[in-house]
């Protein structure tokens, strides 16, 4: 575990208001979540999981199949699709398309894919504004920051914060009534959304037969950025296609249920090219970038490339003992919990964080809760094995090794086993049930001592196993 | 569309790169058919008339959105005049608003063809009205299909939004409607499911309703 990583999560776990935020937060998602998936009010669940899993297996051991025929039908409709292997390559294209249309003024809604590739920040170092309208982001914008979670991306901030930021940032008296601070997020986008050029949204789906973006929201700024601008870009990665609009009344289903607990969004925004003659209103323009940074490295793989499948519906974080703790900033990259745990390094390589697929309890939650069925606790073992031959290649955890050889030597022969276990429990204070809370110096050192700070030990009893069997 | 060479040679590189490290990856061939998708899984359930709009209407209320039933286009007409009544409304171009005589309505802007008023109008008036193409009983979603006579900022940008449907567009719900539009591109180039007003929990989970979108939906069932 890097330095970095560490130091997040205690910052985490010490701060109380935050704890209770985040345990607050994720606690109610999850239970609205399992009333919404209840028999009661959706009986066939296990089946539209199952129908969800084997939907997106085929999309995706037919990627290249899906992704030729979702740009015919976009193209088809007068759109245009446009390939980007990087972050580069797509505000390198946003940027020219800006230029040629004389454009300044972009208006964006909330996208994971977009907050991977860092595009306001590169955007705006071109010198275009670039604004989120989503709610959530639009004050992690204001307070430079990146999304706590997958679906509630302001998720540890309470009023208060969001009264200093937009005091700060706004120019606007306090205020900490949250109807109050939405009135105020919404005067200041509207004006965005009406003077802006280009939109910028992201897609959840992109349905092949069709040639459509599917938008999933709330709050209504994906259908504003969609339809006020005259230019329409979606963003999206190229794991995102399905082959048939009729799959989205699986997906509709189990997406919102599984975020929010919603039996649908508010919105679901099913759109296919340019206006078409005699629309009044919709964008002239249509443009779906698909980008590869990094996905393409997951399909080899038979089961690390189901990590594709992901809807990004949140409900493995909300239900994740771990990430209720740890929080979504400790994190090593925008994707948090355990979906974040095993893209992060798949798409990062993973010695960009090895105590990322360790910081798992293995309790199994998060691949029960996944409305695609991702069996991400497998992932996470596989690799935790890929961190461990990568660190053996690079010559590291030589002491790991050798303890280990020690430890098979001493379980291998019953003797030395014997005297070990008495030498130990002769160093180990006994006691009568009680739980060592601090352990004493000689075995406090090292990697131990990290280890046992986090943990207490049962003290060594007063007569082995062993010793009771022989005076039976 | 501007034919202008805004997506450049790399891009174009960037696409057969792409599709070539997905086959590689794959084990699969340029043009290689596909084997057949798992068959669609739509289960249209055999729903009365009645219940269904039973449910839409509580479904509905339970998000805080409003729903009433009126027996004619005339009751209808009655109903959006005294919703209206000292207040700004525009209508969209749908025929069937036309033929309830709500366009007609005194106070509904209404016939707008032009991108620029339409933008104008819904910007400052308090309520649009528009018509639904589809609504779903189980859910309580209504389902806007873009077209000339329905356009997208109505039903969006101002605070409320009052919509005036036939009860025989009620469907049971999702799968029904993919059943009947299987492929929503062939008919329209944006079809939006609305189920209740705008909201966002975003600032401490706590619900604020009309955030972007309006806050009050409204929704007259005729017959």
């Amino acid at each position: 575990m890097s330095v970095e990583f560490d130091r997040k999560i205690h910052t985490t776990l010490a701060d109380a208001n935050l704890q209770l935020a985040v345990y607050t937060a994720t606690g109610r998602l999850k239970e609205k979540r399992i009333e919404a998936v209840s028999d009661a009010w959706l009986p066939d669940y296990q089946e539209l999981r199952t129908q969800a899993h084997a939907t997106k297996k085929h999309a995706i051991e037919n990627l290249d199949y899906y992704l030729e025929e979702f740009e015919r039908n976009v193209e088809a409709r007068g759109g245009k699709v446009v390939y980007c292997k990087d972050a580069t390559e797509v505000s390198d294209f946003v940027l020219a398309l800006a230029k040629a249309r004389g454009s300044q003024l972009i208006v964006k809604s909330k996208s994971m894919t977009t907050e991977e590739i860092d595009l306001n920040e590169r955007l705006e170092h071109h010198g275009l504004e670039s604004v989120e309208t989503d709610l959530g982001e639009y004050i992690l914008q204001l307070a430079h920051q990146k999304p706590y979670h997958i679906v509630a991306p302001a998720l540890h901030m309470t009023r208060y914060d969001v009264a200093e930021i937009f005091t700060r940032e706004l120019h606007v008296p306090n205020e900490t009534v949250p109807e109050k601070q939405t009135l105020i997020a919404r005067e200041v986008l509207r004006q965005k959304f009406l003077h802006a050029d280009i939109g910028i949204s992201g897609a959840n789906f992109l349905v092949a037969d069709s040639g459509a973006v599917t938008i999933i929201e709330n709050e209504g700024n994906a259908r504003l950025t969609t339809s006020a601008p005259k230019i329409h870009i979606a963003v999206a990665g190229i794991e995102k296609v399905i082959p048939r609009a009729q799959d989205l009344a699986v997906f509709l289903k189990l997406l919102a249920r599984s975020a929010t607990g919603q039996l649908l969004s508010v919105y679901a925004s099913f759109l296919s090219g340019p206006k078409r003659p005699g629309e009044v209103d919709g964008p002239e323009e249509f443009y779906v970038v698909l980008l590869d940074n990094g996905r393409t490295k997951l399909l080899p793989d038979r089961s690390k490339r189901e990590s594709l499948y992901c809807i990004r519906c949140g409900a493995c974080l909300n239900i994740c003992p771990v990430y209720r703790k740890i929080g979504g900033h400790s994190f090593p990259w925008v994707y948090s919990g355990p979906i974040g745990a095993i893209i992060t390094p798949q798409f990062m390589g993973v010695s960009h964080e090895p105590g990322l697929p360790f910081a798992s309890s293995l309790c199994g939650a998060c691949g029960e809760v996944c409305p695609v069925k991702i069996d991400i606790p497998k992932v996470l073992l596989e690799l935790r094995s890929d961190v461990k031959k990568s660190e053996a290649r690079e010559g590291q955890n030589r002491l790991e090794k050798w303890a280990f050889r020690v430890f098979a030597w001493v379980m291998t022969h019953p003797k030395i086993y014997e005297l070990a276990g008495r030498m130990a429990g002769g160093m180990a204070p006994s006691g009568d049930g009680k739980w060592i809370r601090s352990v004493p110096a000689p075995m406090n050192v090292g990697p131990l001592k990290a280890w046992l700070s986090e943990r207490d030990l049962p003290p060594s009893p007063s007569k082995s196993f062993r010793e009771m069997w022989r005076n039976r | 569309m501007a034919r202008d060479k805004i997506i450049s040679a790399d891009n174009a590189m960037s696409r057969d790169n792409i599709l070539h490290k997905v086959r590689t990856a794959l084990g699969r061939s340029a043009g290689q058919a596909v084997a057949p998708p798992p068959p669609v899984r739509l289960r249209v359930p055999e729903v009365p008339m009645e219940a269904r709009i039973a449910s839409f209407i509580t479904r509905l209320e339970v998000l805080a959105g409003k729903a009433v039933r009126v027996r004619s286009m005339d009751e209808a007409r009655e109903f959006v005049a005294a919703e209206i009544a000292g207040k700004t409304a525009a209508a969209s171009n749908a025929p069937y608003l036309a033929e309830c005589g709500i366009t007609g309505l005194p106070g509904v802007r209404s016939g707008i063809r032009d991108l620029a008023e339409l933008r104008e109008v819904c910007a400052h008036v308090d309520i649009g009205i528009t018509s639904a193409d589809y609504a779903l009983g189980d859910t309580g979603t209504m389902v806007a299909i873009a077209s000339p006579e329905e356009a997208r900022l109505m039903s969006l940008l101002p605070p409320a939004h009052l919509a005036v449907f036939p009860k025989e567009r009620m469907l049971t719900g999702l799968d029904e409607l993919f059943t009947i539009v299987p492929n929503p591109a062939e008919i329209t180039s944006s079809m939006v499911l609305i189920t209740g007003p705008s909201r966002t929990a975003d600032i401490e989970q706590i619900l604020v309703r009309g955030v972007h979108g309006p806050g009050q939906v409204t929704v007259v069932i005729v017959g």
